[in-house]
Formats: C-alpha cells, sequence, structure tokens
C-alpha cells in the first residue's frame, strides 16, 4: 500500500497503466476500510462475546484451570475422564434426553393446541391471549418456587385436592421417578412464547385455501391436516429447534427446584448441596457442568463439558433441520 | 463474500489472539514478603470481607473497631454478605479485600493449593505465631499440602439436641448415648396420625435434610474419609457400611416414603418454624448456633444439649463430633497485606477477638486458649459444644483441591440408599471410592487414574 511520490505525479503527465491499476487498489482499500468502520461495531461484540469466548472454552477444555491459577495444557485428559470415568456423566445425560424426547413434542403439541383453542374463541379472544400468555413472563425462580409449593407433597394444594376425590398423590419433586414429570408441568405452564409464535402463524394462514377445501369437501380434521399444518410448519420447525436447544440447556429450574425440595441447607451457606435431589433425577447435563466448573474447581472439565454440548446441539439442529425439508413448506419457496 | 470471509478470518485470529494471553489469570503477583520484625504498622486504609450479615455482621465490626482502638493509623472497611464465588472473582481480576472470610472450609484447597490466599507461614514465624495454639481439627481444614493461607476464625461443632420435656414424658432420664439407645428412644418418641403418617418423629436420620449430611453423622461410627495417601476409604473403612446400616434401619422403620412426607411438610431449617424448635422433632444432630437461634425464636422450649451417640461396640467413641469451621486469609492480589495480617492475626488468634465473636456469634472459638476463656459468657447447653471441640475423637473432613465434591458423590450415593434403591452396599460404597479418586485425580490436573 505504499504511495508514489508527489513528485513523480507531478512530472508525468500521462499516468501511465499500473499507476492507475495502484489508484484503482487504492481506492478498493479505501472502501474495504469503510465497509470494516461501517462493520466494527459488530464486529468487535461478535469477536468478545461470541469468537472469543467460544474459542477459548475449546481451548480451556485441553487444560487444567481451577478458575484460581493459570491453566495448564493436560491434552485429551479431560475428555478421557468425560467418556471413560465420569459417572455422573451418563444420568445427566440421560436426564438431558428425557427433557428432549418427552418435554419438546409436548411443548410443541401444548402450544398449537392452545393457539388453536385461541383462534376459535369468538370473543374474548384478547383476554384469554393474556391469561395463557402471563406465565411466560412470570421469572424462572418465582415460578420454580411456585410449582415445588404447589406440589409438595404434605402441604401443597395439589395432592390435597387430589386426596379429596380419593387420589394419593405422588410425592413429585420429591420422588426421582415424579421430578422430571413435574419440571415438564413447570415448563409447559410456561409455553407462552410459544403459543404466541403459533398463534400469529395461525391467523395467517390465508382464508382462500379455508374456502377451497372446504368447497371440495374436506371436513374440520382433512382441513387441519392438509391446509393448517403445512401452512404453519416453518413456525413447527423453529419451535422444535428453539425447544430442543432450550431443553439441552435446562439450568434455573432445576438448580432452584431440587435445592428447595431436599429442604437442607448447609452450614457453609452454599445453595449447591443438593444439585440432582433426588436421587440425580434432576441432575441435568448443564447442571452437572455447573457444577463441575464452580463447585468442583474443574473449569478445563467443564470446559470440555461444554464442547460436547455445543457440538451434540449442532449435531440434533441439523438433523431436524435437514429431515425438516420432507414436511417444511414455504409459502415463497424456499430460498 | 471475500470480504466478509476475510472479516470473519480476522475476528478469529484476534479472538484466538485474545484467548492466549487470556484464560490464564493474572500473572502480576506481588509476593508480599512480610517486614521486618518490629517495623511500625504503616498507616492504610483496607477492607475486610466476611459472609456474615444482619446482626453478626454487627458483632464483626465491633471486634473490627477494638482492633482499630489498638491500631489507630489503620482504617477498616468491613464488606458482609460476601460468597466463595466473590472471593473466586476477586482472586481473578477488580477489586480485591486486604482480608477475606468464608464460610467453606472445604474451599481451603482450591485457596491455598493455587495460590488464591497467600502463604501466611512467613508472617506468623515473624511474629513468633505457632498454629499449635489451634486444635487439630481447625489447623488441619485451614491448610493444603503443606501450604498455610488461611487461619481458623470460629468453629461449628455438631451434637444432639434433644427436648428434654418429651424425653422425660417417655421414661427417659437422660440423652441416648449409643446409636442402638437412640433408636430405641426415637421409636419411643413417635407419633403417628390415624392415617399412619408421622406426626412427631423421635430422630429422623435420613440424609440430605436440614443439617444431616453423612459429615456431621461420620463421627457417631468413627467413620475415616482417606487413608494416608489421600485415596477415598468410604468401602475399606467398615464404620461407614456400619452407620448406614443403623440408619437404613431405622429409615425403614418409619417408612422412607413416610419420613419424605414428613420432611416435606416442615418449615425451613433456618426459620422460626425449624422442626426442633415446633416440637415436631424429639431429638436432632444440629450446630452449636441453633442454642442461639432457641434463645431468640423459642426460649421456652425445655432442651438440652449432648455430643452424638456413637457406635455401641465401641463406646469409647463418646464424646466427639464433627467439627469444621471458618477461615480467613489473604487474597494474593491484596494491597495491603501487613495491615491485612495485621487484622487477620487480631480477629484469628487474641484471645480477646475470639472471646468477642464467640459470645456475640456463639460459635466455638479456635484458639485452645479462648475456649477455656473466663469471659466467655457460660450457658451449660453451649458448653457441650465447647468440650466437643476439644474432644479427641473430634474430626473434621479432608480438604481437597476438588472443594467438596467426594462429599457430594457420597450424598448421591446416600441418598439411593436410604431411598433403597441401592441394594449391595459393599459395592455401592467401592464404587464411590473410585469415582471420588477418579474426580480428586481429574482436579488436580488431568492425570489419569490407573
Amino acid at each position: 500500500m505504499s504511495l508514489a511520490p508527489a513528485s513523480d505525479r507531478l512530472e508525468r503527465p500521462s499516468v501511465p497503466a499500473d499507476a492507475r491499476r495502484r489508484a484503482r487498489r487504492r481506492a478498493q482499500w479505501r472502501r474495504r476500510l469503510t465497509v470494516l468502520a461501517f462493520m466494527s461495531p459488530w464486529l468487535v461484540g461478535f469477536t468478545a462475546f461470541f469468537a472469543y469466548p467460544l474459542v477459548s472454552t475449546v481451548y480451556l477444555s485441553f487444560t487444567h484451570y481451577d478458575l484460581l491459577s493459570p491453566s495448564r495444557w493436560i491434552g485429551l485428559a479431560n475428555y478421557r475422564y468425560l467418556f471413560s470415568q465420569d459417572k455422573q456423566i451418563w444420568p445427566a445425560v440421560y436426564n438431558t434426553l428425557w427433557l428432549v424426547a418427552i418435554l419438546v413434542p409436548l411443548k410443541v403439541m401444548f402450544a398449537f393446541g392452545v393457539a388453536l383453542m385461541l383462534t376459535r374463541a369468538r370473543r374474548g379472544i384478547g383476554f384469554f391471549r393474556t391469561v395463557f400468555y402471563l406465565p411466560a413472563l412470570a421469572p424462572p425462580v418465582a415460578a420454580t418456587l411456585g410449582f415445588v409449593y404447589l406440589l409438595n407433597p404434605a402441604t401443597g394444594p395439589v395432592n390435597g385436592a387430589l386426596g379429596l376425590i380419593g387420589i394419593e398423590g405422588p410425592l413429585w419433586f420429591n420422588d426421582p421417578g415424579w421430578s422430571k414429570p413435574a419440571l415438564t408441568l413447570l415448563l409447559l405452564w410456561g409455553v407462552g412464547n410459544t403459543m404466541i409464535i403459533f398463534l400469529a402463524a395461525l391467523i395467517d394462514v390465508p382464508n382462500h385455501l379455508y374456502e377451497s377445501a372446504e368447497l371440495d369437501g374436506a371436513g374440520a380434521w382433512r382441513r387441519l391436516r392438509w391446509v393448517t399444518l403445512p401452512s404453519i410448519s416453518p413456525v413447527i420447525l423453529f419451535s422444535v429447534v428453539i425447544g430442543t436447544i432450550e431443553a439441552l440447556q435446562l439450568f434455573t429450574q432445576a438448580f432452584v427446584a431440587s435445592t428447595i425440595a431436599a429442604g437442607s441447607a448447609s452450614s457453609a451457606g452454599d445453595p449447591a448441596n443438593d444439585l440432582g435431589y433426588p436421587e440425580d433425577s434432576t441432575l441435568f447435563y448443564p447442571v452437572l457442568l455447573f457444577q463441575q466448573g464452580f463447585r468442583f474447581f474443574n473449569m478445563g472439565y467443564a470446559a470440555a463439558m461444554a464442547v460436547l454440548l455445543f457440538v451434540v446441539s449442532f449435531a440434533i439442529t441439523l438433523v431436524i433441520v435437514r429431515n425438516s425439508r420432507r414436511w417444511v413448506h414455504y409459502a415463497g419457496g424456499r430460498t | 463474500m471475500r470480504r466478509i470471509a476475510m472479516a470473519l478470518a480476522a475476528a478469529v485470529l484476534l479472538a484466538l489472539g485474545v484467548a492466549a494471553c487470556g484464560g490464564t489469570g493474572d500473572s502480576s503477583d506481588d509476593a508480599g514478603a512480610p517486614v521486618a520484625k518490629g517495623s511500625e504498622l504503616k498507616p492504610a486504609d483496607i477492607t475486610l470481607w466476611v459472609g456474615f450479615t444482619q446482626r453478626e455482621l454487627g458483632v464483626i465490626k465491633d471486634s473490627v473497631k477494638e482492633f482499630e482502638k489498638e491500631n489507630p493509623q489503620v482504617k477498616v472497611k468491613v464488606v458482609g454478605g460476601i460468597n466463595d464465588d466473590k472471593i473466586i472473582a476477586a482472586a481473578r481480576g477488580g477489586n480485591a479485600p486486604d482480608v477475606a472470610q468464608s464460610f467453606s472450609a472445604d474451599n481451603a484447597g482450591a485457596f491455598c493449593g493455587s495460590g488464591a490466599w497467600i502463604d501466611l507461614k512467613p508472617y506468623m514465624d515473624r511474629d513468633g505465631i505457632s498454629d499449635s495454639i489451634f486444635p487439630p481439627a481447625p489447623r488441619s481444614y485451614t491448610q493444603f499440602e503443606g501450604t498455610r493461607c488461611a487461619l481458623p476464625m470460629l468453629a461449628d461443632a455438631y451434637g444432639l439436641y434433644y427436648n428434654e420435656a418429651m424425653l422425660k414424658k417417655a421414661g427417659f432420664d437422660g440423652p441416648p448415648k449409643t446409636t442402638a439407645e437412640l433408636t430405641e428412644y426415637a421409636k419411643k418418641l413417635t407419633v403417628r396420625n390415624d392415617d399412619g403418617s408421622l406426626k412427631v418423629v423421635g430422630f429422623n436420620p435420613s440424609m440430605s435434610w436440614y443439617s444431616n449430611t453423612p459429615s456431621n453423622f461420620g463421627p457417631m461410627y468413627g467413620g475415616k474419609w482417606t487413608d494416608g495417601s489421600g485415596k477415598s476409604t468410604l468401602g475399606s473403612d467398615p464404620a461407614w457400611a456400619k452407620l448406614l446400616s443403623w440408619q437404613k434401619d431405622l429409615i425403614d422403620w418409619y417408612g422412607y416414603d413416610n419420613l419424605v412426607k414428613f420432611q416435606a411438610g416442615l418449615g425451613d431449617e433456618f426459620s422460626a418454624s425449624n422442626a426442633f424448635e415446633k416440637g415436631k422433632l424429639a431429638m436432632n444432630i444440629d450446630g452449636e448456633w441453633r442454642t442461639a437461634f432457641i434463645a431468640d425464636e423459642a426460649p421456652d422450649l425445655p432442651y438440652n444439649t449432648a455430643p452424638v451417640p456413637v457406635d455401641p461396640d465401641n463406646p469409647d467413641l463418646y464424646g466427639g463430633g464433627y467439627t469444621t469451621g471458618n477461615i480467613i486469609g489473604i487474597p494474593k492480589r491484596a494491597e495491603h497485606k501487613e495491615q491485612g495480617w495485621a487484622l487477620l492475626n487480631f480477629l484469628a488468634t487474641s484471645d480477646k477477638a475470639q472471646v468477642q465473636l464467640s459470645n456475640g456469634l456463639r460459635n466455638v472459638p479456635t484458639t485452645a486458649s479462648s475456649a477455656k476463656s473466663p469471659d466467655l459468657k457460660p450457658d451449660p447447653k453451649f458448653q457441650t459444644f465447647l468440650e466437643i471441640f476439644g474432644n479427641e475423637n473430634t474430626t473434621t473432613t479432608p480438604v481437597t483441591a476438588a472443594g467438596s465434591a467426594y462429599q457430594e458423590l457420597f450424598n448421591g450415593f446416600v441418598n439411593k440408599w436410604q431411598a433403597g434403591r441401592a441394594s449391595d452396599l459393599k459395592a455401592g460404597l467401592a464404587d464411590i471410592d473410585k469415582q471420588i479418586d477418579a474426580q480428586l485425580a481429574n482436579v488436580e490436573g488431568g492425570q489419569d487414574v490407573p
């Protein structure tokens, strides 16, 4: 990018080809720099908050790092421990996959069902929309505390009501068989965001499609199957992908529910002694990651777990998106 | 397209560069060597971080005032409500205090092993302070692999609380001394509702509830956590299997689900609706601080305290219990280490501060001399814990580089065991030993366990 000396330009009246090329290149560089300058806010943000954490997580996963002293390169030792020695990892993987397999379909169906009902409401649609959306606004910690209270096996109103009709309620958050279903209830209750997206998509389905289907003699079920579902399939795909990623990352509700349900407070004032209570049934992958990184001073290993979570999330999303080509229809055609 | 690729490449390169520099903690390390003996303490404004809040924070501030009276050139700012996450963050950057106190002796391994807290030995040698002024348990939980980076500042000791009126009514004169007696008492003191659910429980042996943990129960059977080389011995020391068999038998007598339901209906441990304070439990294992809570929240409760009941085959264990406590140290990045040490030394080793803190917080003082001080507020119920603390059978949990990981792995197994979902106790304990050793090896540096 060297500039030609000023005297050169004065002495030569005609501009030779290579000088013209240089001028063009200069202009090109200036344009590139301008573009970069305009992009710089994004670039800085991308680098500081995305690329750097990502790259350093991968780097730290090959190190021993206790948060306090400098990290030290240990090669694949963290990954070897992850795959062959850590016995907590498999319950954590099982719990998380359980959520993906059970919670995600339920969430999509529930949100779709509620949205469908709301489109049918003749009056008070604004009111019902608000009522069904409201739980999504509850802070996760407060919502979890509320559910642990409602589902308390001894004093909770849910088991109280079940008792009135002669059913002995389960131990909910205190029973390893019921803790995940209890969490599922909590997460289904807060499904408002997904519901709103479905509602918008349902309202968007062109009416003339329904009319022509009706003229062709299609009943309610066929209209749903052949008009509604194909029309909103991109939204279904979106909520399946987002729901899966959210299920893979579930942390707050599990953390709060296990700590409160265990009902113990350690003398050290450390609320994390009962993570996974009862019997590791709420020990989800991100909960274990937190425990390793921030409680056991094992941040290098936690980084290795994070890398695996990233790879698995990516792979699952890829499978869903690939597979979706068969059933997702884009109204504007594929771009 | 090429331009975007270039920008991306630049971003990734930049990130790599930052990653290479970062993630390694700060390297500026003021060795903080102590000044020569007899030098005067220079004026400074220093900061003390403590975990205490509210009333208890006031007690700490009173002691700090005494220090300021003796050293008027040093002004101390006391910050309460600090937890270990903040101490760890301060070790990595930002504002570091000059002295920090943690509730969690389990983390001494991380603080000492990493150098996040400085080695206090040079200061102690200079000022002629030997760690033999502390009993063996607090001496051990404030150092890690030979580095003494902390001193104990008050301790907790665990014993048996029992409701005297309930025991008397059932025909018992004194507290149970063996676990066999404890079982007998518990069964007699338990009251069931008509539907079979539990109304009053004699003694609840479930772990992961209130202060019930394997560490608090361990001294009942003299269970050892590790062997000489630091390997986990939960499976090889028969005491643990004996403890868990006794515990499970009593749980089965109540019915596990009955107990879980009973627990779920109880009030919060650290509130005025604590089950023992409410008379829903006849006996409970708890720390010495409960005496202060009861005085405040249930002053009319007819109770008394005793050491934990022990293995009937090993009655000599009686008198001891579990102890752990607060630790206090100087962060590596502290600005005024000399003045920080002066404050730390005052709080942790002077009889005056120890007695005042113990009277105010109702925690056990941690120097042998202050525990015998005539200035300690006399209270026979609290006296029990001073005696437990000084007993030769009293033990603490080992300090490791992985914090309390080994206790939590053990808790996880015990929870399955007490619920009846782990049938082979011996094999289960041996398996937990293996997991604990592997976890520790990974935390200590990523070596494989052969």
